[in-house]
């Protein structure tokens, strides 16, 4: 059992849910609320990560992070080390590759609050930041939380992109799918069966908590 | 702290009224739906925004296209109660009144929910209330807003005839201690007529009518919009003695009437809103007659209309009462003004609801804005 692998896996997965929640928050809600002409393209490009394939992302995001790219170099002169097979670089691809998991429920949450809700807090006086903290955030919670646990779990079984941007250095870019997969090459099958089963609890765990929490959320609303 | 509105627009619907409402005083803006008098309300709100359009309160601008201000809702000191009330499903009764207060005060709260009837109901959901309740949640929290204007977008419309009538009632009790303007929007000419001081009746964005509510309903041509079938003239009445027979007789300036039950304890003052097609005529005291309330009076007008119909003003003591009777029988009566006629009304004609407690009498309540 490769603990450090799980460890770096659940911190990959925690700082990528911190990162995302507000920026869920912010374009689900735009989303949710405003009508643009461009509107059907953002949400496509929002959607893209999901139907590219992982390897030609992971290509894509390795090169936009290199040494040789503005990204990578303006990283490189920040923190004195390359962003690409860092943990840091394993923490940004995973935010943009989780984008679609983040912001689509949450842009669902969002629209379940009735417009006429939104149009009493205001007339109640409250200012769209109040309004959005007593009354949006309240309603639109179901939403919010599918999209952290659909980000939680999506980045601990995520592979062939952590391969393409982190490559597999223990202790920084080594997760627990790649050590599954790296403990199979080395035909150690009971390691890689173990580290199978604690990831398929570990996500069954979530998905129980989030099914209980908005089941106990909507019991006291209808 | 006068109420000044002006609004202009093309889409999603023609609108060219403006109106004034005057501190203390109910307004209701009557028409079909569709009529653009929601929009209207929320013009005022700030929740929709016309080409051109003014929204003055006692002085001060929350909206002027021309000057380019525009306030936010939430800047406008303004109390709604929402056609479905919109209450925060997630909060309780007290929760919901709290939200719109500039600094939540529990007490306060209470208070404003003992006023609407709702005492010890505050820790309730909405989803645990009945839709009367959750109007009067809505009533106490439009108040706790201490608003400069209070908006009623359809208030009465989600709720059975029987709750209404007792949110009428409780209105008009509370109606005496509100200073602000108050703008009723509302589709049903009875409930304009119980509870507004004036009346704009509105048809495809444009005003038919304006004036207080006695003018606008005798005038058939600013109803023919609502309905020639709802005019009608309130008769102020007082609650005299329930008689065992299960009729209530009130004295009015007309002599005595009697109608099916009306609430109140003896010497209530109510209005009873007297429906001109349920009036008939007649030159000679009739005798005879099931009917028992018949009244003597004098012809002051005799209007035509459109149809075959004329409206007969008939001005009997103080009071003016109106008949829509056909053009046939005006001519067969010869009726000219000055004649002396007979007008009968039949105590069952007189729907229950068409029966409103005066609001000068109003159960003594605590002052609701200060």
């Amino acid at each position: 059992m490769d603990w450090t692998a799980l460890w770096l896996s659940l911190r990959l997965a925690g700082w990528t849910v911190l990162f995302l929640l507000p920026v869920g928050i912010v374009m689900g809600r735009f989303l949710a609320y405003r009508q643009f002409r461009s509107k059907g393209l953002v949400e496509a490009v929002v959607m893209l990560p999901l139907v590219l394939p992982p390897t030609v992302f992971g290509f894509c995001l390795l090169v936009a992070f290199g040494r040789n790219s503005p990204v990578g170099d303006l990283w490189q002169s920040l923190f004195g080390h390359q962003l690409v097979f860092s943990f840091e670089g394993l923490v940004l691809a995973s935010i943009i590759f989780n984008l679609p998991f983040a912001i689509q429920p949450a842009q669902r949450g969002f629209e379940a609050v009735p417009a006429e809700l939104r149009e009493a807090a205001a007339c109640c006086g409250m200012s769209p930041l109040r309004s959005l903290w007593k009354v949006e955030l309240p309603l639109a919670w179901p939403g919010l939380m599918t999209a952290m646990v659909l980000t939680f779990a999506h980045t601990l079984g995520e592979f062939g992109i952590v391969l393409m941007v982190g490559g597999s250095i223990p202790g920084e870019t080594r997760t627990i799918a790649i050590s599954i997969y790296d403990r199979v090459q080395a035909f150690d099958g009971q390691s890689a069966a173990i580290m199978s089963a604690v990831l398929v609890t570990i996500s069954l765990f979530t998905i129980a908590v989030t099914f209980w929490l908005s089941a106990r959320l909507g019991r006291g609303l209808s | 702290m006068a109420l000044d509105v002006m609004a202009e627009a093309r889409s999603p619907i023609p609108l060219d009224v403006a109106f004034r409402v005057e501190p203390g005083e109910v307004l209701a803006l009557v028409g079909h739906s569709g009529s653009g008098k929601t929009t209207l309300l929320r013009t005022i709100a700030g929740l929709w925004r016309p080409v051109r359009g003014r929204v003055t309160v006692n002085g001060t601008r929350w909206l002027d296209t021309v000057a380019q201000v525009d306030l936010a809702p939430h800047r406008r000191r303004l109390g709604i109660v929402f056609q479905n009330y919109a209450l925060f499903p997630h909060m309780t009764a007290a929760q919901n009144v709290m939200a719109a207060m500039d600094r939540a005060d529990p007490r306060e709260a209470e208070r404003l929910l003992d006023l609407v009837n709702l005492h010890g109901l505050s820790d309730r959901m909405p989803a645990q209330l009945s839709g009367g309740q959750q109007q009067r949640v809505a009533v106490a929290r439009a108040l706790a807003r201490r608003p400069q204007v209070l908006l009623l977008d359809e208030p009465f419309s989600a709720v059975d005839r029987a709750t209404r009538e007792k949110l009428h009632a409780e209105i008009i009790a509370l109606r005496a201690h509100l200073k602000m303007p108050v703008v009723l929007v509302t589709h049903d000419v009875n409930e304009a007529q119980l509870l507004a001081d004036r009346m704009v009746v509105i048809e495809k964005g444009s005003v038919v009518r304006a004036g207080s509510t006695a003018q606008v309903m005798a005038d058939p041509d600013a109803l023919r919009a609502m309905g020639i079938r709802e005019v009608a003239a309130m008769l102020p009445a007082t609650v005299a003695e329930h008689l065992p027979d299960g009729l209530t007789r009130l004295d009015a300036a007309t002599g005595p009437l009697f109608l099916p039950t009306v609430e109140g304890a003896p010497g209530t003052r109510v209005h009873v809103r007297v429906m001109a097609h349920e009036v008939i005529l007649s030159r000679a005291r009739p005798e005879g007659l099931s009917a028992q309330n018949i009244l003597a009076g004098r012809v002051t007008r005799v209007v035509p209309g459109v149809g075959p119909g004329v409206m007969v003003h008939v001005t009997v003591g103080d009071h003016e009462i109106l008949a829509r009777i056909t053009r046939r029988a005006a001519e067969q009566l010869h009726l000219q003004p000055g004649d002396t006629v007979h007008a009968i009304l039949k105590s069952m004609s007189v729907a229950r609801d068409h029966v409103a407690r005066a609001r000068d009498t109003a159960p003594d309540l605590k002052q609701v804005t200060r």
